[in-house]
């Protein structure tokens, strides 16, 4: 990531190494993959050989522990390749958020080792009734003796296809609405069933799909924190997070503004690259300076993160903020590029689609606004 | 099994540029690799590792500079790095290297085996590999693309240009490497952070028992006394912007036109 100037050496060398093994083991698939809408596992297996899995681990259970900063460097390499494959890998990883929060050592360690063995996590929160508006969430969490009883379905789930860890938000008390809802590690084989795959419009080597609990039993030990906790923690856990997964749609941009910028200097129209068309050249100036801020945003955020302190403001305008840029610039270079950008023989069509998703998942960007707005209220 | 691995820093030549005006390389803002060659023969040897246990030791001459290219096999497999600097070292050819890198393995062995890239992109001249058995009185083998041990010995496989043959040498032994079926594998990120912390020590001219004429300038009876760039061979045609099926027709067309098929 050559466009932000004050990487370490130790992140230099990190981004170097991602994109040495995306480079080539990603970039001569991501047309078929996008096509197929499937992800690319063995890709996947390689990057955890290599240690990324590990990254997000903290060394007490045996990570790498990377700050937020490193992070979202790393994230928007992966997102100049594929934002999807980027997203998959990072919530592969990401179940585990939660339960460093606010699960037991034993949990932490447990969950860990799950990731580091290769496993892929996945968070449910969403439903079908149940989106932006958490408080409508009907899958339940029934106490059993020393077990507990899930039943509903989760809807538009990352990486329920392929994941061997959930983590789910389920009701257990139902009078007492956001503060009535717990958190739960459940594992795939405690009879966890994936339901119908979407076919998306972007991010396609993602998979997304229905996740269904028909009575799946879990001890009473796999509740992280205390019961009634589990909105808190996820809300928590998301702010941090958000930044980090708008690093792709920065690296989409990028990636937008890269072909772009190569396009305009090649592309003769009046006898002249069309880059020196005043028209096109401010075209691209306008990408950089919102690339710029979007990416200075979110680091800023992820910073915020690393020195412990609140980041309610710093989140909600990365996330906002980002993911609109992205849905601009990918919508200008399909301009730049004119009617090949249009067709699927050129990659920033792509892009475009890719770019979307952004400004709806992790707390769509209405919400955000909200918690800006309730923010600014309070202060 | 004590395995010796010897690389070399060079340019990267897929980002090489030449001055027309003095037909040299500029090196400038050029970007070190490891030899590529030398890779497949680190690969090759973390192989050996894998299956019969052991060390690997890494060792270079070369500029300060080149101890990045050290680090960067401590991260890929090699557990111990040399860098052999020394102003003394300056300007030797292929004899005068091979001269001083025997003395640094009689220094830092005995090794059992000791690998090589068959050449070097920079130099191309693949004579260091095999210099460097006749000075140790080793056995050599050369151009090898597969290898496992065998008997009290180990066996490979010889690539020629249109074939390849299976040989056999016992132990202690040289053998120089060709590209090999599978690529080198990935640094892991703790294996790249460990490098990074990693002591080289370095092996300079007194550490070693070597005449001073024997080496560097002096001790190198090769002289270079002309490099240029050959002509090249006219543009190419690029068929751009096409459905692929139109683009392959006009492909065997211009082909066909020029009696090329």
């Amino acid at each position: 990531m050559e466009n932000y100037l004050l990487m370490t050496e130790e992140q230099k060398e990190l981004v170097g190494m991602l994109r040495a093994i995306l480079e080539k083991e990603l970039a001569p698939i991501i047309e078929e993959y996008d096509e197929l809408g499937e992800y690319p596992m063995h890709v996947h297996e390689i990057l955890c050989e290599a240690g990324f899995s590990a990254a997000m681990i903290p060394e007490a259970y045996g990570g790498l522990g990377l700050s937020q900063e490193t992070l979202a460097i790393l994230n928007e390499e992966m997102g100049k390749f594929d934002a999807g494959f980027g997203c998959s890998f990072s919530f592969a990883c990401g179940g585990i958020k939660t339960v460093l929060l606010a699960g037991t050592e034993e949990q932490k360690q447990y969950y860990a080792d799950r990731i580091l063995n290769g496993g892929i996590s996945c968070t449910c929160i969403t439903e079908p009734e149940a989106g932006s508006d958490v408080a409508a969430l009907r899958t339940t969490a029934v106490k059993d003796g020393e077990e507990y009883i899930i039943n509903g379905t989760k809807a538009f789930i990352s990486n329920g296809p392929i994941a061997d860890t959930f983590t789910v938000l389920a009701v257990t008390d139902k009078e007492k609405g956001t503060r009535g809802m717990s958190i739960f590690i459940v594992e795939k084989e405690r009879g966890v069933k994936v339901g119908k795959k979407e076919n998306k419009m972007g991010i396609r080597m993602s998979p997304t799909s229905e996740v269904i609990f028909d009575n799946v039993r879990v001890p009473a030990g796999n509740l992280v924190g205390n019961e009634g906790e589990g909105f808190k923690i996820f809300m928590k856990s998301l702010v941090r997070s958000r930044p980090l997964i708008m690093s792709f749609a920065v690296g989409i941009a990028q990636k937008a503004l890269d072909l772009s910028t190569a396009y305009a200097k090649e592309r003769k129209t009046f006898g002249s690259p069309i880059i020196k068309n005043q028209g096109v050249s401010f075209l691209l100036a306008d990408m950089e300076i919102q690339i710029q801020a979007a990416r200075n945003l979110i680091l800023y955020a992820a910073r915020c993160a690393d020195a412990g302190m609140d980041l309610t403001s710093a989140s909600a305008s990365a996330k906002t903020f980002a993911s609109e840029m992205a849905m601009k610039v990918t919508t200008d270079a399909v301009q730049v590029f004119g009617g090949y950008g249009y067709s699927k023989e050129y990659p920033v069509e792509k892009l475009m689609r890719d770019a979307k998703i952004f400004s709806i998942f992790e707390g769509t960007n209405q919400i955000q606004r909200v918690i800006l707005g309730g923010y600014l209220a309070k202060k | 099994m004590n395995i010796l691995v010897c690389i070399k820093q060079v340019p990267d030549t897929t980002e090489i540029k030449i001055n027309p005006e003095t037909n040299t390389l500029i090196r400038q803002g050029v970007p070190s690799i490891v030899n590529p060659f030398d890779t497949y023969a680190l690969e090759m040897a973390a192989r050996l590792k894998d299956a019969a246990g052991g060390e690997i030791t890494v060792i270079t001459m070369g500029p300060e500079q080149a101890a990045n290219a050290l680090r960067e096999c401590l991260a890929a497999g090699a557990d111990k790095a040399y860098l052999v600097n020394d102003a003394a070292f300056a300007g030797s050819d292929t004899l005068a290297t091979s001269k001083i890198l025997a003395k640094v393995c009689e220094k830092t062995g005995p090794f059992d085996i000791i690998f090589c890239g068959k050449q070097a992109i920079d130099g191309d001249t693949g004579q260091v590999g095999p210099e460097l058995a006749e000075y140790l009185d080793m056995a050599q083998i050369t151009n090898i693309s597969e290898l496992e041990l065998s008997g009290a010995g180990i066996k490979g496989k010889k690539e020629f240009g249109d074939g390849y043959e299976v040989v056999e040498a016992r132990l202690p032994a040289v053998v120089t490497v060709t590209k090999t079926l599978y690529e080198p594998r990935y640094p892991t990120i703790k294996s790249k952070m460990a490098a990074r912390r990693a002591q080289i020590d370095k092996i300079t001219f007194a550490d070693l028992e070597l005449e001073a004429d024997s080496i560097g300038l002096k001790g190198s009876p090769t002289r270079v006394k002309k490099t240029f760039v050959p002509q090249a061979k006219g543009n190419g045609v690029i068929i751009q912007n096409e459905p692929a099926d139109t683009a392959a027709r006009k492909l065997v067309a211009l082909l066909g036109e020029n009696k090329l098929v």
